[in-house]
């Protein structure tokens, strides 16, 4: 007994983990190494605090002439165009797509297949497939729309396929044993169980495409971002301020819009 | 429903209620009007379209073979490139520890610092990071630093709100424990809430950096540093053999990223 005692009172509650601090230290290193390969310096953050002033003092405040604010009128509800549009045939193109990705309904071969095309539209940033559309059916809207479908397609094919292979398997069943041909297993057994994620991914998807139609206009691709970018050459930093603005109003509208509709379909 | 069968009273049982009903109708119908009036107004120029095979074609063409001299520009953008995300995304870690802890609703307890810190989060996640990146161009000249505070701005939203509800979701026994001890507040966060965050914060910033990566590989389009700006000499001088190099590179790159990452994932979460 008096010889347990002292060694518990005097246990470390939280004793040092030399391995974790190791990792911390090693975590440290890398920043101040990788720092020196950016030739990140403390001078160029200083300078950059003063430039910070003189850019935000030009930005301040928003320009809002009739004539400017016609032309961020304009933009943005291309971008908004961009957006829906981007949904509608994403969304539309993903549904087979999932549907075959999905392991338990489909053969393997069929479902590896459509599983690596999902794969290979997510790989690439969508402004760098902007870039290809633009070269291929030239400046303008179109471009950032077919390159916000391949984003949706591949997005929310594999969400879907996700929510598919969850499914319950007997509700499949029970379809299937009354003698019901693929397409009416899928409607009366598949769809009802994941009609309302179904739901939850549309809204998001058309969320992201919203806040990525703003971007695709920087590479050519339509939209708010071609007149952001224009007024950002032209150095008009007042007019990129509200721009930045509207787009932030605009986001934020959504997303209180996309909780009611959210509620609306649960 | 008994009694319904036993009186003979036949009613027709409906899944919604009329208003669940006319909530769908409503978003039905506007979906419809927005589809339609966007299919109407969107400015397509069909001049364009009818070469648009040929110019596909053409574009691939010129791709390949591709142009091996322009390597050493890609590895060093590359490299650039993997820097820029990683440090972003620890600097993001750093900065959303901060606003994850004041739109925490257990830890804040004042309703005005949970709004202001969803308002932080929600304008990070709204402005996209080649928006963020124009904007630190603007500032710090062109290059990987401002690339990297557009990564860690951008990811702050991100890596915020996920840690918020993370924080959120903790157990009250162990912080109840240590602030019946008499732990000051420092060691409640760091015994009490950081042990039970921690696995989350490492599979967000996992997640985060994974993202990074292929966001990172676009910042140079603006001048922002990385293996975008060798994308964008190419593309501007329409080199399309070296811009087919840097794209086989950067989809290579995404791969591995893609497999490094849920190895990592599987292995320690």
């Amino acid at each position: 007994m008096s010889t347990t005692l002292p060694s518990r009172t005097l246990r470390d509650a939280f004793p040092a983990n030399w391995t974790v601090r190791a990792l911390w230290l090693g975590l440290v290193l890398y920043v101040i190494y990788a720092a020196s390969i950016l030739q990140i310096t403390w001078a160029r953050f200083v300078i950059g605090l003063d430039q910070g002033g003189k850019f935000l003092g030009r930005m301040w405040p928003p320009n809002v002439q009739a004539q400017k604010v016609q032309l961020i009128t304009e933009g943005m509800l291309e971008s908004l165009q961009i957006a829906v549009l981007a949904t509608a045939f994403g969304v539309l193109l993903a549904l087979p797509l999932g549907l075959i990705a999905a392991r338990n309904l489909t053969p393997p071969w069929a479902s590896w297949t459509a599983r690596a095309l999902i794969a290979l539209l997510r790989t690439f940033h969508p402004v760098i497939v902007a870039i290809l559309f633009v070269k291929a059916v030239g400046f303008g809207a179109l471009a950032g729309v077919l390159a916000l479908v391949v984003a949706s397609m591949g997005f929310v094919g594999k969400l879907f396929a996700e929510a598919i292979e969850e499914i319950s398997m007997k509700q499949v069943e029970a379809v299937r044993a009354t003698g019901a041909g693929f397409l009416s297993v899928l409607i009366m057994g598949v769809l009802p169980q994941v009609m309302a994620r179904f739901v939850g991914f549309i809204i998001y998807q058309l969320d992201s495409n919203l806040r990525n139609s703003t971007m695709v206009g920087i590479v050519g691709g339509g939209g708010i971002g071609a007149t952001l970018f224009t007024a950002y050459q032209r150095f008009d930093y007042d007019v990129v301020l509200t721009i930045l603005l509207v787009i932030i109003a605009i986001i934020m509208l959504f997303e209180v819009v996309s909780t009611r509709i959210r509620k609306v379909f649960q | 429903m008994s009694t319904a069968v036993s009186t003979g009273i036949t009613r027709e049982w409906q899944r919604f209620t009329l208003g669940e009903r006319l909530g769908r109708y409503a978003v039905y119908v506007v979906s419809a009007i927005a589809i339609i009036w966007s299919l109407r107004t969107i400015e397509v120029i069909p001049e364009f379209l009818y070469d648009a095979p040929a110019q596909t074609y053409d574009l691939f063409e010129r791709m390949w073979p591709f142009d091996w001299r322009f390597w050493p520009t890609v590895l060093s953008g590359l490299i650039e490139t993997l820097h820029t995300a990683t440090l972003g995304t620890l600097m993001a870690l750093v900065l959303a520890a901060p606003v994850a802890l004041l739109a925490a609703r257990n830890i804040t307890r004042s309703v005005a610092l949970n709004q202001l810190a969803n308002l932080i989060l929600v304008s990070s996640r709204s402005v996209n990071s080649l928006i963020w990146a124009l904007l630190f161009v603007a500032i710090f000249g062109p290059g990987a630093l401002a690339g990297t505070l557009a990564i860690a701005f951008r990811s702050i939203g991100f890596v915020g709100k996920l840690l918020g509800e993370a924080i959120e979701e903790a157990q009250k026994g162990p912080i109840e424990a240590l602030t019946a001890a008499g732990a000051p507040p420092m060691a409640i966060l760091l015994k009490g809430y950081w042990p039970q965050v921690e696995p989350s914060f490492w599979s967000v910033a996992l997640f985060r950096w994974d993202i990074n990566v292929r966001e990172s590989a676009v910042l140079g389009l603006v001048g922002a540093g990385g293996i975008g700006v060798a994308l964008d000499t190419a593309t501007s001088n329409l080199y399309w053999d070296q811009a087919g190099l840097v794209l086989a590179t950067i989809f290579t790159v995404v791969v591995l990223t893609e497999i490094v990452t849920s190895r990592i994932r599987s292995k320690i979460i």
